[in-house]
């Protein structure tokens, strides 16, 4: 009469629910971060595009430094080095910091090419019809320069949607991490991974094919 | 404010361990890159010449590895192909992950690459008696590895990124073995920064090579 021990059980619909939750945090992270980093991206590209001599000494290098340490290292860095000065933030507070920052430094570069992508003599023309420089930045620069790079930045907005599956190594529970944890209750990898997978390529695949879409039509 | 007292000595006792690990992170990142191209020019062929099954499996294939996180594709040949019975080495699975994400992106590279190359060029080749293969060989493949020579440098950056996530997958390249001796000592941020530092240099040697080599290959 012994009595077994289950360690392990078969997928329930409340883990169908865990997963939704899980589905729900990696949009509210991803969004949120696309959102902050994106207006400050724009103040960087605008600023590298002017360049001014703080923004090409100081500013360049230190995005470039965003972009040449993978983001899981900028994640560790981030979320150990916040108490060190006195900042007492959990895996969400640090994921939205570090994943602002990267989009940031992402879209710096695509808002500098959407600036430049409008010729210096329609920003003239703009100037000479009596326009101020704020007028000429958001009545010519940002509607023709951001329908230039809008492609680009739905791929860098998706690809840190695909990135914000890494704050799961601070132990924020997204959709990945809540994969992981479901794997190892149920033995079920196959169908949990499918599910999850299918989340991201359901919200991926028809945004990046209308970007090339736009990209298509308005590259004349 | 610093409360925390820095403590480098265990870092600097353990550069050359993760110096080595950093060779580990080129070598896979490398090897993942050779077998990409080969691959991503197969998947590019696949998909501009051939109709039916083949055709459909290699547009699966690019799709997936554009539209899912990168750390959800390890995942799967981690622990998804467990669920055949299939187990892979932390080595394999971070190189099959690796390969397979590149291959994906490198061939919708090489697609733009073909599809740029007037039709002309094969047919002169072809009248000046060379076999359909030789001109592939000879005038088409080379051409285009030279249009996408600074997409493939970006991939080659982006590949050593990415495997940084086989610290998820308990792989020992740069991030997996920083991450056991962070947890060995508690010196986690010491030893993040250490290793974002080298993931820098590695980048940035990277791209040194790269303009380097160009400047030899595309001389005339």
């Amino acid at each position: 009469m012994e009595q077994g021990i289950q360690f392990f059980s078969g997928f329930t619909a409340n883990d169908f629910l865990f997963m939704a939750e899980a589905a729900w945090r990696t949009l509210l992270i991803s969004a949120l971060s696309i959102a902050l980093g994106t207006v400050l991206g724009g103040i960087f590209g605008w600023a590298l595009h002017e360049g001014r001599l703080w923004a090409t000494v100081l500013l360049a290098p230190v995005l470039d430094v965003f972009r040449s340490v993978p983001l899981i290292i900028q994640l560790v860095l981030f979320y150990n080095f916040a108490p060190i000065v006195g900042l007492n933030l959990d895996a969400f507070a640090s994921g939205i910091v570090v994943l602002t920052t990267y989009t940031a430094a992402l879209v710096a570069n695509v808002a500098r090419g959407g600036i430049e992508a409008v010729g210096e003599p329609m920003r003239r023309a703009a100037r000479s019809l009596g326009m101020t420089y704020w007028q000429d930045l958001r009545y010519v620069v940002l509607p023709i320069g951001g329908r230039a790079v809008f492609p680009s930045w739905v791929g860098v907005a998706l690809g840190v949607m695909k990135d914000s599956a890494l704050v799961s190594v601070l132990g924020y529970v997204e959709l990945l991490k809540a994969s992981q944890i479901l794997i190892t209750r149920t033995q079920e990898p196959f169908l949990i991974l499918a599910f999850a997978g299918a989340f991201y390529f359901a919200l991926s695949y028809p945004l990046s094919a209308y970007a090339e879409k736009l990209e298509k039509r308005w590259a004349l | 404010m610093f409360e925390y007292n820095f403590h480098w000595r265990p870092v600097l006792r353990s550069l050359p361990d993760l110096l080595e690990a950093g060779l580990v992170t080129l070598e896979v990142a490398s090897l993942a890159m050779v077998l990409g191209i080969a691959l991503g020019l197969v998947l590019a062929l696949i998909r501009l010449k051939l109709t039916g099954p083949l055709r459909w499996l290699a547009t699966t294939w690019v799709e997936l590895a554009r539209n899912t996180p990168a750390l959800f594709q390890l995942f799967f040949f981690g622990f998804g192909l467990g669920a055949f019975g299939l187990h892979l080495t932390p080595y394999t699975i971070v190189l099959a992950g690796l390969t397979f994400n590149c291959a994906g992106y490198l061939a919708e590279n090489f697609r733009g690459g073909f599809q740029a190359l007037p039709q002309t060029q094969i047919r002169a080749a072809r009248s000046l008696g060379m076999t359909a293969t030789q001109a592939y060989t000879r005038i088409v493949i080379p051409q285009v590895l030279r249009m996408v020579y600074y997409p493939i440098t970006n991939q080659m950056v982006w590949a050593v990124l990415i495997s940084s996530l086989g610290m998820m997958v308990g792989f020992r390249e740069l991030s997996g073995e920083t991450q056991f001796f962070a947890s060995k000592t508690y010196r986690i941020f010491e030893y993040f920064a250490v290793t974002a530092v080298i993931y820098y240099v590695i980048v940035k040697i990277i791209l040194l090579a790269s303009r380097l080599l160009a400047m030899k290959l595309f001389k005339y």
